[in-house]
């Protein structure tokens, strides 16, 4: 049988990190990048006798993350114990939600090839992250740092809806970017704070019966989840095609082999012994705690979206670039407060902005100019103080070390040469440096006319004023 | 005078009389546990250097009256797993042996800012999981009454060393009767306080829904005073209860007339020992003399209550015990090839027989196939036993009922039968799966010449009213002044 | 009921314990007795009971996002068997 013959079916677990100031069940600082064991107290260490309390903006956090996912508001809640040992994990168990989850029952929407579909979503719960192990080059060990230990993380649990790696990226991108408008979470996937565990399985399309899945554990790049799924797919099909089984297991992806790993000994079956945590309280929301935080809720993308269409007149595709990143957005509509031209901001970001970003591997989160630069760069040209060439060099410029985009112009002598007797200058030397070219424009050639203006550009060093040198170049001509 | 004979409150008389100084009672004790620890074995770490060197700073800021407190200068032992900043909480285990906490215990915080002085750390069964203290992973402790007899247990160090006057009074903690059941065998006042009512951050934990931190003293008012220190909420512990601070003293009015006393016949029934029911029968009587309503009634529970205790401690424990993998704290095996074999070995090393039995149970218990049959059940007992408790204190302000089925028993006599030795807690655990408080007094003595105790339980926060209950009693028997230890 | 040799093998190994060969037997038959002990709570007449997981009924205890740092970092270091690089050290794990 061939490929079309087979249905793919995903479900994903996209834990996010929330970005409160504080760990969950502790009062030390979440943030990024400390030295080893410097964000740690007896309570995320673990030590005996301690106990945990909740951060009450995890739950706020948590209940956002599901009203902008369509869930319903777990109104009685609570905490549980998972069971395990393992080093970055301080407890030997995770405190997690297990039965009764703050948020069930959501949604989010996707654009596919045929349209929108709706992805269903389990669950949203809130949970502790784990630290991390360092390898000891010289000892040969490996080394407990529990900086991340405690970090609060949400768990969004999707119905096994997604049928192929496109999909996966698409929900993917839409998760963070409601996760980014919300503001609960920086969703900063190189840092980890964004990474989801991918559930696989193929089955025929004329079986009814699903098929044995597999797991990857922790992908986060949409790269390696593209191509861990695709791997994984071909795999499993492989598999079936030859007659073979699929085992259930947790699978490694090697971005570098580009292949997947078997991770645990299949003996190992897990246990987690869940059972309610005894340390914490029950989580028992009000109508009017879930109405506040309903009520603080942002506009979300698909509503910008929307917005940008029918107030800035942009085209589908480049509202959707724009509004799939907040921080994009935030600098789309930061920039225009300034310059009052969405068009230009608009071809900023979707031409040359999103070159860059491209090019570097930036996330727009890492965008070191804000909104008001942007902005002002495009006042700039509207103004014909400096051209839009330029502008690309002051843009260049405000990624290397953003700064006001007059001060750039100013200290690097970009600003525009409007002055007459300066053009006139220019000209005349042109001019008598070219006189084939002159004689070409009698002869009726008006490439001639670009050319000049082309070295008079040349001669100024990109400064002079195009529409200037171009009245400037004729009167001249016509004058010989 | 001796002055370890004394009670705190009468220790606080004295001082206020400058009859004493505390740097004299920091040196009788000292002189007291130096001459009584080696046949009683209550304190796994003595801090005799550090007790007086405390008492010398104290000494001299109370003469230049820097300080004025109450407690100032007065002593107290400690339950070794009450964590001390700088000071080893061993649990009486292996698996501690050597830690030294970095942080102290809500109660302790207490504790130091109303400068008591610490004497030491008190022996307990490891990870408080037993009734008789045997199963300390470094000495057994005797009872003072009795040398070759168990002080009861899991805080038998502290029960022992108060009987002992080697401390004028400590801190244990219950999770199903381990301060009442020593101050029963030992012949001293244990308090367990309602859940929620002391912090327990800090107390290493055995089974978070059950333990508490109380007191063991020499009579009643001590024990209100000393639940003055400790009792308030913690914003570190979420189950503490967020209330006004109360002084328990004021409730001891030596007085119970129109106090309605239930008494449930299945606490009196089989396994009780003849010699305890008609002791506690006499002292019914009394009560009824004293005017108080006495009636019997059915509180058909203490079965149920007794499997779901041991179902409930022993899930949370082993999820509790956990931790102890020997990478941040605690024992490691000295020699391992990879990650599962230095856990392994640590942990079967660094704990005891005891400790390894009840987190097999409980991880059995919490496993896959068995939670409903277990855990679940267990819980929905828990809900059973708290409503027939409520529906008893619809009708009575206190139940009455013996606080151990028997005196103290001998040294090595249950420590081989594990579920014998979990019988003997069926009076005393129903109490902490309801979350609420209990006191066992002393009523006097049996043929062996051990002591009998009295369990008084009172209805949620209701500490008021099993103390003057209690105190009453202790007023009217004068146990302390007819019977001492005698270290035979 | 009885309880097997390799189910007192499979939860020691959940629980992270050995157990020695001449030990099996008595953990086995202890759990055992236990067990059969603890079967009680299933003729307590508990039918539409609510399960009870605290000893009191608080709920929505929560803790402000402020951050108060732990200042005795070394303390929190000083127990553990091994170290290095102020980490925790132990066996190379993949």
């Amino acid at each position: 049988m061939s490929r079309s013959d087979y249905e793919v079916i995903i479900g994903l677990e996209v834990h996010a990190e929330l970005s409160t100031k504080t760990k969950i069940f502790c009062s030390c600082p979440t943030e990024f990048g400390g030295a080893p064991n410097t964000h740690i107290c007896p309570i995320c260490t673990a030590m005996p006798g301690t106990l945990p309390v909740l951060n009450e903006k995890v739950v706020e956090y948590a209940v956002k993350a599901g009203l902008a996912t369509n869930c319903e508001i777990s109104r009685n809640s609570k905490n549980d114990r998972k069971n395990y040992y393992y080093p970055d994990l301080p407890k030997s168990y995770q405190i997690s939600q297990f039965d009764k989850p703050l948020c069930e029952h959501g949604y989010v929407e996707i654009d596919t090839e045929n349209g929108k579909k709706k992805i269903r979503l389990t669950r949203i719960h809130i949970e502790e992250d784990a630290g991390k192990l360092n390898h000891d080059d010289f000892g040969g060990g490996s080394l407990v740092d529990l900086n991340r230990a405690g970090v609060p993380l949400i768990e969004i649990v999707s119905e096994p809806d997604l049928r192929s790696a496109e999909e996966v990226e698409a929900y993917m991108r839409k998760l963070k970017s409601i996760l980014e408008y919300i503001e609960v979470s920086d969703c900063k996937m190189q840092e980890g704070s964004l990474r989801a565990d991918v559930n696989v399985s193929v089955k025929r399309k004329t079986d009814t019966k699903l098929g044995t899945r597999t797991e990857m554990k922790n992908m986060n790049s949409f790269r390696s989840i593209v191509r861990a799924i695709e791997y994984e797919v071909e795999r499993q099909i492989d598999i079936i095609e030859d007659g073979g089984k699929i085992d259930q297991e947790t699978l490694r992806w090697d971005d570098v082999s580009g292949k997947t790993f078997s991770m645990r000994d299949k003996e190992d079956a897990q246990d987690y012994r869940y059972f309610p945590e005894p340390d914490l309280v029950a989580i028992k929301l009000s109508e009017e705690y879930i109405q506040n935080i309903k009520n603080t809720l942002p506009e979300l993308p698909e509503s910008r979206k929307q917005r940008y269409l029918e107030q800035y007149n942009l085209s589908e595709k480049d509202a959707n670039i724009i509004t799939s990143s907040k921080y994009l957005s935030d600098l789309f509509e930061s920039a225009i407060t300034i310059c009052n031209n969405p068009k230009a901001v608009n071809n900023w970001i979707i031409s040359d902005i999103s070159r860059i970003l491209n090019e570097t591997e930036t996330e727009p989160i890492a965008i070191p100019f804000d909104g008001k630069q942007l902005g002002q760069l495009v006042v700039l040209i509207d103004k014909g103080t400096i051209s839009s060439s330029i502008g690309k060099k002051v843009l260049e410029e405000l990624f290397e070390n953003p700064r006001n985009p007059e001060d750039i112009i100013k200290e690097k002598g970009w600003i525009q040469i409007s002055d007459e007797g300066a053009i006139k200058e220019v000209v005349t030397k042109i001019l008598e440096a070219n006189p084939q070219s002159i004689a070409d424009f009698k002869a009726g050639k008006d490439r001639a006319l670009g050319f000049l203006v082309g070295q008079a550009m040349k001669e100024t060093k990109g400064k002079a004023n195009p529409k200037m040198l171009n009245e400037m170049f004729l009167k001249e001509l016509k004058g010989i | 005078m001796d002055i370890t004979e004394l009670t705190v409150h009468e220790l606080q008389e004295k001082l206020k009389n400058k009859e004493l100084t505390i740097t004299e009672i920091t040196k009788a004790y000292i002189d007291r546990i130096n001459e009584k620890e080696k046949d009683v074995d209550a304190f796994v770490t003595i801090l005799t250097e550090e007790a007086l060197e405390e008492t010398k700073n104290l000494q001299k800021k109370v003469d230049n009256g820097e300080i004025t407190g109450n407690f100032a200068g007065i002593p107290i032992g400690i339950k070794d797993n009450i964590c001390t900043k700088g000071i080893k909480t061993t649990c009486s285990s292996k698996m501690l042996e050597n830690f030294v906490s970095p942080y102290n215990a809500t109660v302790m915080e207490k504790i130091n800012s109303e400068n008591l002085i610490n004497l030491g750390k008190l022996n307990m069964d490891e990870f408080a999981m037993g009734g008789s203290t045997e199963y300390s992973y470094f000495k057994k402790t005797k009872n003072p009454w009795n040398l070759k007899k168990v002080p009861g247990g899991s805080s038998g160090g502290s029960a022992a060393a108060v009987a002992a006057n080697m401390v004028p009074w400590a801190l244990g903690s219950d999770t199903g009767g381990s301060i009442r059941q020593p101050a029963s065998f030992c012949g001293v006042v244990g308090l367990k306080p309602t859940y929620g009512l002391v912090s327990r951050y800090g107390l290493v934990a055995f089974a978070s829904s059950l333990d508490q931190i109380g007191s063991i003293t020499k009579d009643v008012r001590d024990c209100a005073m000393l639940l003055n220190i400790i009792a308030g909420y913690d914003e570190k512990d979420t189950t503490s209860e967020d209330m006004p601070k109360k002084d328990y003293t004021e409730c001891l009015k030596n007085d119970v007339k129109g106090l309605k006393i239930g008494v449930p016949k299945e606490f009196f029934g089989e396994g009780i020992n003849e010699e305890v029911k008609t002791r506690l029968e006499k002292i019914i009587e009394e009560y009824k003399n004293m005017g108080a309503e006495i009636e019997e009634f059915s509180l058909d529970i203490a079965q149920y209550a007794l499997a779901t205790y041991y179902i409930i401690a022993c899930a949370e424990a082993s999820s509790n015990l956990g931790r102890f993998d020997g990478i941040r704290y605690g024992y490691r095996t000295p020699e391992f090839t990879n990650l599962k074999e230095l856990y392994k070995k640590s942990r079967s090393e660094g704990f005891g027989e005891e400790v390894k039995r009840r987190i097999i149970l409980g991880t059995y218990v919490l496993s896959s196939g068995y939670y409903d049959a277990y855990y679940k059940k267990a819980q929905q007992v828990r809900t059973l036993v708290m409503n027939e408790f409520s529906k008893a204190f619809e009708k009575y302000d206190v139940i009455l009922t013996p606080t151990a089925p028997t005196g103290a028993f001998d040294i090595g006599e249950k420590s081989n039968n594990p579920l014998e030795m979990y019988l003997a807690d069926i009076c005393t655990v129903s109490v902490n799966i309801a979350g609420l408080p209990a006191i066992s007094i002393p009523v006097g003595l049996n043929s062996e010449g051990m002591p009998v105790g009295m369990q008084l339980i009172g209805n949620r926060f209701k500490e008021e009213t099993i103390l003057n209950v209690a105190y009453t009693m202790e007023q009217k028997l004068k146990f302390r002044e007819k019977y001492k230890p005698e270290f035979k | 009921m009885k309880i097997s040799k390799e189910e007192i093998l499979h939860i020691a190994n959940l629980a992270d314990l050995n157990i020695k060969e001449d030990e099996i037997e008595k953990y086995a038959l202890n759990l055992q007795d236990i067990l059969n002990f603890a079967n009680i709570v299933n003729n307590a007449p508990v039918d539409d009971l609510d399960i009870t997981i605290g000893a009191n009924e608080k709920k929505n205890v929560f803790r402000k996002d402020e951050i108060k740092v732990f200042e005795d970092n070394e303390a929190l270091l000083q127990n553990a068997p091994s170290k290095e690089q102020n980490m925790f050290k132990i066996p190379k794990v993949l």
